[in-house]
């Protein structure tokens, strides 16, 4: 009887703090609120990152080149979606989060104290497999093949073959603004038989991997492997999209919860400084000054 | 003297709360995916998550119908593929094998079994999809379940062959000597004989290997196609539905996890909930399957 | 034998009709033939898999490749030395949490539990129970652990995406073959070396740790390498637990990224399928090498 009692004691105990326990503060990254941090000490050596996978290697490059000349701190990025980035923020679980679209009405009214700030702009590429022999779609060809209206390459101008259609999960923000932006719709219904793939990398392997297939990526994803079609009469370049030309174009935000301060502040205004915003553009993106 | 024993008490104190540890485990693991799952399913009921197949997120609805029939096509096409094949080894290692073939074989399927899943989904990607896409149907990108009943029966091979096997072997010797001295052949023993007397230990290793292919995730994301539709044939060739794009039930969790919040999240381990009670459905009936035979 | 056997049931003694022998001969080479097949089919898709991922793959690996961390997220470039110090992190955390929980149930159920009958019922019935947990857990799919996991570490405890969280998601994945493999070496050792000991007047605990402990040694070790198998492998349970950073994990709390998860983001989201290729035989060597080692500890253990 004596083990039976004893051990349901500790287990009790067990159960108890594991279900009532409040979040420690670990000595880690994700738990400091920015504002923790005052001026005069030392900046905070962590920085974290998490949120779209569209703005995710544009971060990448922006951490190393801040970690380039502050070798003390230290910037990690982590995917995890915009929906992710924008809650990930307004919880404090990290430090910045990244959306590839504009904050909702919704997320705005549940987290006030959201600050979003507009990094750096960048334009969705619609891509196909490099044989399919296409240079250019209206906005509405592309309508209807994703909204399984139109099923063959014949009915808008190519062979006579089956469209494939990729796309991304419904809680992408590229998706979301693919949607709005081309569908007319932000929660637009896909084609059912449509391959949907995790982040950005993925729909570019599937699309320059599968013949007949057409995606939507960010312009920092373009690459050799897969071909962008013009969009009702302008090519998907970064000039088109700052003219105003190609209309495929969403903001990249970076969010924090309140005003954010120490390194993440120094972060953010070399970001928003001629340097940062000159990687902005080297990268392929749209420059917000 | 009185510190051993006391030693001895305290010592056994920790053993015991050691082997609670597990149960502790699997209460938390219920514990916490019914509590993520419950809004969801009290939100959008039980009912309606296993026979809608519509799974829009962004319009709260969460119909997990398609994602069932894909996890359950997914694996009937392994188990169609795989099982002979195993079966087949099993008897073969059992029964008819030389020592030194055996030898080979048999750390020819333990190496497959410790093959990481990512590695298969990887040559499944590379090598199976291009080739699935040559079949000339209509609609048919590579993606889907055949590619993944394939990936599955690799992997599902070993777990089915190792236990059957074991089931064989342990078949008395009387019962196959009795045969052969009543002038059966040895094939015709191994089908009249040994197979019967070893049917729980195979059933159990079917079921085992089901259990597995319904079980994996990260091979189906990569080979399946994840889109949400309930699998049909192409055209008028009823086996074309494993030409047929499909989601599995595991799929659905480790694509949108990282992407979802409040009600979606629930959903998604509501997804988790109806795995787990699928796979504990598939054991039962097979342990009753077992029971009722005995009889 | 059933040949001669054969020859006695012939024509010559079966009363009447014809034997049908040959027929049945003939159905068993056939069948005996497909059952070679069966046999050779799975060494062949060993050999197709193993061999075309090594082949394609065995190009990338140079010193570079092991030593340089992933860089350029897009291109796949760089090589894979963060995801090798990660998984070795990973392993070492789950082992050393999983390790002394798993041989600590196993041996209660072995050495204790039964002796416990005596005791209350209630004793009984939370043995029961503590046995059918471990089943149970045994059959969970691995990404529920991850789910599991993401609630409770990740998000409840508020570790994030980080070592810690994975580690323990994966320690509770192990946790059942570690406990399995130390109750099956420690019911392998004889009962004579129990009685012995105790004959001798020592207590319970000084047997178990001085005796039937380092005799079931071997088989204890055999249960841990398997794990660590499984842990290399292993991709859900870590997808949704980690996170995918490319750097080296400096603390408990930082994100990483293993070599099965490296495979797999290489594969989906890069199209270096070469270095996917590479990072996969890599694996495949590591198991090969946790086989051969487990072959090695079974036959010691064996010996005994």
């Amino acid at each position: 009887m004596r083990y039976a009692f004893v051990s349901t004691l500790l287990l009790a105990s067990m159960l108890l703090a594991a279900c009532g326990s409040p979040a420690t503060p670990a000595p880690g990254p994700g738990s400091d609120q920015p504002t923790a941090t005052t001026a005069s000490e030392p900046v905070a050596s962590e920085i974290t990152v998490a949120g779209s996978t569209s703005v995710q290697p544009l971060a990448e490059v922006l951490a190393e080149a801040y970690m380039g000349a502050h070798p003390e701190i230290r910037i990690t990025v982590q995917g995890g979606g915009s929906s992710v980035g924008v809650k990930s923020a307004a919880e404090g679980t990290v430090d910045i989060g990244t959306a590839s679209r504009e904050v909702k009405d919704e997320e705005l009214a549940e987290f006030p104290d959201l600050q979003a700030f507009i990094i750096a702009r960048d334009g969705i590429a619609i891509v196909v497999h490099p044989d399919v022999p296409l240079e250019a779609l209206t906005k509405d060809q592309v309508k209807g093949i994703y909204e399984g209206s139109i099923t063959m390459w014949s009915e808008v101008g190519g062979p006579d073959a089956a469209i494939v259609v990729v796309g991304r999960e419904e809680g992408s923000g590229t998706r979301g603004a693919f949607g709005s932006l081309i569908m007319d719709d932000e929660e637009f219904a896909m084609v059912g038989t449509a391959i949907l793939q995790p982040s950005n990398g993925a729909v570019r392997t599937t699309v320059s991997t599968t013949p007949n297939s057409i995606g939507f990526i960010s312009f920092g994803y373009l690459d050799g492997s897969v071909k962008a079609v013009a969009i009702d009469g302008a090519e998907a370049t970064v000039e088109n999209a700052l003219s105003g030309e190609y209309p495929v174009v969403r903001p990249f935000n970076m969010l924090t919860i309140g005003e954010p301060s120490g390194a993440v502040k120094d972060w953010l205004d070399f970001i928003l400084s001629e340097d940062g915003q000159a990687i902005v553009a080297d990268e392929g993106y749209l420059a917000v000054q | 003297m009185r510190r051993r024993y006391l030693v001895d008490r305290s010592v056994r104190y920790l053993l015991f709360f050691s082997a609670l540890i597990s149960l502790f485990i699997v209460f938390m693991i219920a514990l916490f995916t019914l509590r993520e799952a419950w809004p969801a399913f009290r939100e959008i009921g039980l009912l309606n998550m296993l026979t809608s197949s519509e799974w829009r997120p962004g319009r709260d609805q969460f119909g997990l119908l398609a994602m069932i029939a894909g996890s359950v096509w997914a694996a009937v096409g392994s188990m169609i593929l795989g099982v002979p094949l195993a079966l087949a080894g099993a008897i073969f290692l059992a029964e008819v094998a030389p020592v030194w073939m055996r030898g080979i074989v048999r750390s020819s399927v333990e190496l497959l079994a410790g093959i990481p899943s990512v590695v298969y989904g990887l040559f499944g990607m590379v090598v199976l999809l291009p080739a699935i896409r040559r079949i000339p149907v209509a609609g048919n990108t590579g993606f889907g379940i055949l590619a993944a009943s394939i990936v599955l029966a690799v992997m599902i091979l070993p777990t089915i062959t190792n236990i059957a096997e074991d089931a064989i072997r342990a078949v008395p010797r009387e019962y196959k000597e009795g045969s052969l001295a009543l002038g059966a052949t040895h094939w015709q023993t191994i089908l009249g004989v040994t197979l019967p007397a070893a049917r729980s230990g195979i059933v159990a290793a079917v079921i085992l290997g089901v259990g597995r292919a319904v079980g994996e995730t990260m091979a189906m994301i990569m080979v399946i196609g994840n889109s949400i539709v309930l699998p049909r044939p192409l055209n008028s060739n009823p086996l074309t539905l494993f030409l047929s794009q499909a989601r599995t039930l595991t799929g659905n969790i480790a694509v949108e996890i990282s992407y979802a919040t409040g009600l979606h999240e629930d959903a998604l381990f509501a997804t988790g909930v109806v795995l787990f009670v699928l796979i504990m459905i598939i054991n039962s009936s097979a342990n009753l399957l077992i029971r009722e035979r005995r009889r | 034998m059933s040949e001669q056997i054969g020859v006695v049931l012939s024509t010559d003694y079966a009363p009447g009709g014809r034997s049908n022998l040959t027929l049945r001969h003939l159905t068993e080479r056939a069948a005996f033939a497909l059952l070679w097949l069966a046999g050779g089919a799975a060494v062949v898709a060993l050999l197709a898999v193993v061999g075309y991922v090594v082949v394609q793959g065995i190009g990338a690996i140079d010193l570079d490749f092991l030593f340089s961390a992933p860089r350029g997220g897009l291109a796949g470039e760089g090589g894979i030395s963060t995801t090798i110090i990660t998984t070795v992190y990973l392993v070492a955390l789950t082992i050393s949490v999983a390790a002394p929980l798993g041989i600590g149930a196993g041996v209660f159920l072995v050495e204790y539990a039964s002796e416990m009958q005596g005791h209350s019922g209630l004793i009984r019935r939370i043995v029961t129970v503590a046995r059918f947990g471990v089943e149970t857990l045994a059959g969970v799919p691995s990404i529920i652990f991850g789910l599991f996991g993401y609630a409770l570490f990740v998000s409840a405890l508020h570790f994030g995406f980080s070592l810690l969280s994975a580690g323990l998601a994966g320690a509770c994945l192990i946790l059942p073959v570690i406990i399995r493999t130390t109750e099956e070496a420690l019911l392998a050792v004889p009962r004579s070396y129990r009685e012995g000991s105790l004959a001798l007047g020592t207590t319970q605990w000084q047997t178990v740790s001085s005796v039937v402990l380092p005799a079931a040694l071997p088989g204890i070790m055999t249960g841990i390498v398997l794990s660590v198998g499984r842990i290399i492998s292993e991709t859900a349970v870590f997808y949704v637990t980690l996170g995918g950073s490319s750097r080296a994990p400096t603390s408990l709390l930082d994100s990483g990224r293993t070599m099965a998860l490296h495979v797999f983001y290489l594969a989906t989201e890069t199209n270096a399928f070469q270095k996917a290729m590479a990072t996969g035989t890599i694996l495949i060597v590591s198991i090969v090498l946790i086989n051969a080692i487990i072959h090695l500890l079974t036959r010691r253990f064996a010996m005994r």
